[in-house]
């Protein structure tokens, strides 16, 4: 009964709401000091790499960006379904909120993913198979974006964004495994194997903190961003 | 089955009806691939490089033009609304829809592919593979571009909005369409990525209908 009071609450506009206020707050509060020991541990603490020196430090940027920008789409595409199937309507603003952070998540990691190139390949851009696949996947947030915005009613542009969403969340592994086929040139992921990661744990343990933090800030302002559709809707009445 | 047939029909006997609605897309595409060797220095051993990627991107540019069009009359006279009264799944007809548009505005593009090639100086059998790879290609395309023009259905600028959603959703097919014409030029076998393309337009065939009739219903909410 509780899981179904639970699972209720996560339906109410105004129910919703109050949940977001609190958890905007904690996520922010977390952030802060995750944020900064994966800065502090990434860029002074953690040694330099015996290849790359200093250079591969943007990693604690980069990498939680790159990975934020999957985790985003994906969970655009989970609200998008929960929406489509039992029309509810937090979470069709949990879907058109967090596109813009996920836009951003992606640009931040194709820039700095460009200016870590520069030195290491000596260019800002190859047409390598990740970052097309990250380019391609940028466009896929931008489609969301300008199809929530041109459709003046807030409901159907929802919904639309979330039949979009989802067949782009098919799309992200055929694109994938397309340009892979394609053209290959990115390092290969050091920190997915399971078992032995070919990062030392100094190297590794600021970058999950980082995610952490990334996860935490982008909860943040997805709560916040959510609280401002649901006002803008008019779903909530500012008393 | 009878109601998948008739409209079929009904979108046949309406391009049989407005030649220049089918005709468009066509000469589009003859006039991009063959003013893109003007751009090129005259004689230059640069062009056959880039004949895959004229003759897909021609190709997809074109499609884009007809495939605007899919649902937007029937939505302005009201044919869309009896379509979803008629006691079967809608997506059964959207894929009526589907099929007839590709065949009246992209089958044209894939069979007239070869010619455009080989004008661009390509080899018999790479002329065959590039058509090969655009009947598969432009039904996927077909299908995401329907789709993506029935979340637009009844917007003014649609036609502006219509190539950011599709482009990105069709970037594989133009890998792997350009990637078995490119196959064929050097004389390697083009199978893998003419595999690909088609498990991409059974894969199309199969969903997209089904999210393109929602796209629909929606746009009537």
């Amino acid at each position: 009964m509780t899981l179904w009071t639970w699972l209720k609450s996560l339906t109410s506009p105004p129910i919703f709401f109050a949940l977001a206020q609190r958890l905007g707050f904690w996520f922010g509060l977390i952030s802060i000091p995750l944020l900064a020991y994966g800065l502090i541990g990434g860029l002074l603490l953690a040694p330099p790499d015996y290849q790359q020196g200093e250079g591969y430090r943007i990693i604690y940027i980069h990498v939680p960006a790159a990975w934020m920008s999957l985790f985003i789409y994906s969970l655009m595409a989970a609200a998008g379904g929960i929406a489509l199937i039992w029309r509810i309507k937090v979470w069709e603003c949990v879907l058109t909120a967090a596109a813009p952070i996920g836009a951003s998540f992606t640009a931040l990691a194709l820039v700095t993913g460009m200016l870590w190139g520069k030195p290491m390949w000596g260019t800002y851009w190859v047409w390598d198979a990740r970052l097309t696949s990250e380019l391609v996947l940028l466009f896929l947030y931008v489609g969301v974006i300008v199809l929530q915005q041109s459709i003046a009613d807030a409901r159907a542009a929802a919904r639309a964004c979330a039949l979009l969403a989802i067949v782009g969340f098919v799309n992200v592994p055929i694109v994938h495994y397309s340009v892979e086929w394609w053209n290959t040139l990115h390092q290969g992921p050091s920190v997915t194997k399971f078992g032995k990661p070919t990062m030392d744990a100094s190297m590794l343990v600021p970058l999950l903190v980082m995610t952490l933090g990334f996860m935490s800030f982008f909860g943040h302002v997805l709560m916040r961003r959510v609280q401002n559709e649901l006002l803008s809707r008019g779903e909530i009445s500012r008393g | 089955m009878s109601a998948l047939k008739a409209v079929f029909m009904r979108e046949l006997q309406l391009a049989a009806r407005s030649r220049a609605d089918w005709a468009q897309p066509v000469f589009f595409y003859i006039l991009v691939s063959l003013l893109f060797p003007l751009g090129v220095a005259p004689n230059s051993t640069a062009l056959p490089l880039f004949v895959p990627a004229i003759l897909w991107m021609g190709a997809l540019l074109a499609a884009l033009l007809g495939l605007e069009r899919v649902f937007r009359s029937d939505f302005e006279d009201g044919t869309l609304e009896q379509l979803f009264l008629a006691p079967v799944p809608v997506s059964f007809l959207v894929l009526g829809k589907l099929l007839a548009a590709w065949l009246v505005l992209g089958l044209p593009l894939a069979l007239l592919s070869p010619l455009l090639g080989l004008l661009l100086g390509l080899s018999m059998h790479a002329a065959g593979v590039v058509m090969l790879g655009l009947l598969l290609g432009t039904l996927s395309l077909f299908f995401l571009g329907g789709f993506s023009s029935a979340l637009l259905v009844g917007l003014p600028r649609a036609g502006v909005l219509l190539p950011v959603l599709v482009l990105p959703l069709v970037s594989p097919i133009l890998i792997f369409g350009a990637g078995a014409a490119r196959a064929a030029m050097s004389g390697s076998s083009a199978e893998a990525p003419l595999y690909f393309l088609a498990a991409i337009a059974v894969f199309c065939i199969c969903l997209i209908p089904l999210a393109t009739a929602t796209a629909l219903r929606n746009a009537f909410e």
